[in-house]
């Protein structure tokens, strides 16, 4: 028998079951109780679970444009430590993603830093204004292969131009990632509008501004027979919407981010940016409703929404702040914490969330495959037993705009392997691919 | 206590102590010579992102009776209208051996990441954060409602007070109805419903939608300005129907109980939230709480710098 190039031993699979599991030449060679033979690199998991590399199809890599907060590198550098093999990067660059031109620079770019597939989402409209359709048939028959599409940061809000985009896509088989926030209801809007913005005397956002353009959306894409994504769902009330969209056979699909999931809007009484997002934190019956529909399967996926953004946007006045929080390096902690220990989901479960109903959902056919000999080894190592504390100058990416510094979390991400090959080795990024 | 940034800071002891010490030393105010020499040799500075002559001047009176140092720094013509962070400036305030900032800022919590930096050591006082809170306003105005309804009472207990107008985007009824709830009075906000918070089923107040129907059974009816920008917002439909419905004139100022006053924080908007009659009238105490404005910002600054209340019935 030839020598592997890693032998990960004792591991549990997500189901639990105990296995070795030997990496050769990009793919998973051997699943046995016990490996017999020589490997390169040998690694004791005994108390690790291995999933299939995480996915996510909601990150901001900055680049091109701001540089400063982000690189597709660093964001990369991030992602691996996060367990991630897969990320789709967000439109909302300058320029923005909305030619085929930009799409491929940002996919180039990705396989340059060879830590992870980095797959850009394409604009919907030109320079996300929500006006005129951008040429989604030329990203979508480019290098880079787009099948999702998102004005995030901006909600596509005007109807028809909705609609379009939904007929549109079927072309190509896409799908709109709808980021739902009605704009004239949400005009100069801080923080969830609520007991805490009256007390605050901050401007509210309110529940029903991303509701309503989801309640809207679902019955459009029912209308013209298409895919809707609806990007990071906060509410409640968005959780029913869904519900009964999908009992109505509508394809649509949710996420939920880390954030939303953990923390809550009373964080804001510290006036302190860090916790300024969009869409914003809301109320701890919402987060609950949204761990429930995570666990029922209503909301389908966990996706980061990574927004980086340099340390003096946030070092301000909360009104004057950027909104956006770090979650690449920080998701699969989060999500043990919320969801797998408070005994909501199981390791196959969160598997499907992070992994295989992403990559589904983005057509990303190297990712999220089930854990089989021949597979392409796309993988994370986690050890749920060990627990870490988030320390902001200690993150990969390139901005420390993290809500969690100081926090201790559960989950310790050992190893990331793309394509059968580290990207972190115990705890340290292998730079793989860089040239 | 080292910052003042909200009302809900204080303690009830601590806010009547801040009272008591402002009734002292209104005695200074009203004697020949003026000045007391508490706080010589301290820097007070005001910051004033925003612009407020009434209480920038109010603070600026207080800090020299006091006998301090006064630094203005307003937002006009200075580095904070060319772009400069609060942090760049709080860190040159520090430099320059500022003991207290009094600030005004038209960003909600603006005050509290001051205090809560590492930007500066000195003790911070909020003056006025956008939609939040203004704590010294709310001190005044308790301090002028016990003076003349408070019998001899160090609180409010027993006394109704009606605060009309736009709460949404007060800070003054912020903190007041913190404020005055706390010294245990009964607060009613009137107001459209559009221009009330949503979230506020938890604050210790009466809602009403109808001033007619509140006028007669209050002691002070508090009016609060009415922002221009207001206007094109949707909040209400024009001028005249929000004087009609929640303006305070002559024939709903005749409906008020015997000895009932009218207060205003200022600007007014004579003619729209209130009647020119009404603010010239004998129940109307508003150049009152100006005075009294003086006194209880210079006990503010008593306790924050001076290191505690001036001893009731000492010199």
């Amino acid at each position: 028998m030839s020598t592997a190039d890693y032998l990960i031993k004792n591991v549990s699979l997500p189901d639990g079951k105990k296995t070795d599991l030997a990496i050769s030449d990009g793919v998973i060679t051997s699943l046995a109780e016990s490996y017999i033979g020589e490997a390169q690199t040998v690694i004791d998991a005994q108390d690790c679970v291995v999933l299939p590399g995480l996915v996510d199809l909601h990150t901001h890599l900055r680049e091109p444009g701001r540089e400063d907060a982000e690189t597709v590198l660093s964001g990369s550098r991030a992602g691996a430590k996060g367990g991630f093999t897969a990320v789709s990067a967000m439109a909302n660059t300058s320029p923005v993603a909305d030619t085929a031109g930009v799409v491929e620079q940002v996919y180039r770019l990705g396989q340059e830093a060879g830590l992870l597939d980095v797959f850009p989402i394409g604009a919907v409209t030109q320079g996300l204004k929500g006006e005129a359709l951008s040429e989604m048939g030329a990203m979508a028959d480019s290098v880079a292969r787009v099948r999702i599409f998102s004005d995030d940061g901006n909600c596509v809000s005007d109807p028809l131009v909705m609609r379009r985009a939904l007929e549109y896509i079927k072309k190509f088989g896409g799908v709109i990632a709808q980021h739902a926030q009605d704009p004239r209801m949400t005009m100069g809007s801080q923080m969830n509008e609520g007991e805490i913005s009256a007390r605050l005397g901050l401007k509210g956002w309110p529940a029903v501004a991303e509701e309503s353009i989801i309640a809207r959306d679902v019955l459009l894409a029912d209308h013209v027979k298409s895919r809707l994504h609806i990007c990071h769902l906060t509410t409640a009330g968005g959780v029913e919407i869904i519900r009964w969209a999908k009992a109505r056979g509508i394809d649509v699909t949710a996420e939920v981010t880390p954030h939303h999931l953990l923390l809550t809007d009373d964080l804001a009484t510290s006036y302190d940016p860090v916790f300024k997002v969009n869409p914003p934190l809301r109320t701890e019956s919402d987060v609950h409703a949204l761990r429930e529909a995570l666990a029922d399967g209503t909301i389908d996926i966990v996706a980061t929404d990574h927004a980086p953004h340099p340390t003096e946007a946030k070092e301000c006045e909360w009104q004057e702040a950027a909104f956006g929080m770090l979650g690449l390096e920080t998701a699969l902690s989060i999500v043990q914490k919320t969801m797998v220990d408070t005994g909501l989901m199981n390791w196959s479960q969160v598997a499907d969330r992070m992994s295989i109903a992403p990559a589904r959902i983005g057509g990303y056919a190297e990712h999220g495959q089930p854990l089989a000999v021949g597979a392409i080894a796309n993988l994370v190592i986690v050890n749920p037993k060990q627990r870490w504390t988030v320390d902001r100058d200690l993150v990969l990416s390139r901005s420390s705009n993290t809500p969690y510094h100081g926090y201790e979390l559960p989950g310790v991400v050992t190893h990331t392997f793309f394509k059968g090959r580290a990207s972190l080795l115990d705890g340290n990024i292998m730079q793989v691919g860089g040239l | 206590m080292r910052h003042l940034l909200s009302i809900s800071d204080l303690t009830k002891v601590e806010a009547i102590s801040i009272l008591d010490t402002a009734t002292e030393l209104s005695r200074v105010s009203d004697g020949a010579v003026k000045k007391l020499p508490t706080l010589r040799g301290r820097t007070i500075v005001n910051l004033f992102a925003e612009d407020s002559t009434r209480t920038r001047i109010s603070f600026e009176a207080a800090a020299k009776r006091l006998s301090a140092d006064v630094i203005n720094f307003s937002a006009k013509g200075s580095s904070l209208s060319k772009g400069e962070s609060l942090k760049d400036t709080a860190m040159t305030l520090q430099a320059m051996g500022a003991d207290a900032v009094v600030i005004r800022h038209s960003a909600s919590g603006a005050a509290q990441r001051l205090a809560d930096s590492q930007w500066m050591s000195g003790s911070v006082v909020n003056a006025g954060d956008g939609t939040h809170e203004h704590p010294s306003q709310a001190l005044l105005d308790a301090f002028t409602i016990r003076k003349h309804l408070g019998m001899g009472r160090s609180d409010l207990s027993g006394i109704n007070v009606a605060i009309v107008g736009d709460i949404l985007h007060s800070r003054v009824a912020r903190s007041n109805v913190l404020l005055l709830s706390m010294l245990g009075a009964k607060v009613t906000l009137v107001a459209p419903p559009t221009l009330l918070p949503v979230g506020i089923g938890n604050w210790p107040v009466t809602i009403s939608y109808d001033l007619d129907s509140v006028i007669p059974h209050v002691d002070v009816v508090m009016m609060l300005r009415v922002q221009q920008e207001r206007m094109s917002d949707l909040f209400f439909p024009n001028a005249r129907e929000y004087s009609r419905y929640f303006g305070l004139n002559s024939d709903r100022m005749a409906c008020m109980k015997s000895g009932a006053i009218v207060m205003h924080p200022g600007p007014m908007n004579r003619g729209l939230e209130i009647s020119a009659e009404v603010a010239d009238s004998a129940r109307s105490v508003i150049t009152e709480q100006v005075a009294n404005g003086v006194s209880v910002r210079m006990a503010i600054l008593y306790v924050l710098l001076a290191g505690g209340a001036l001893e009731v019935g000492g010199n």
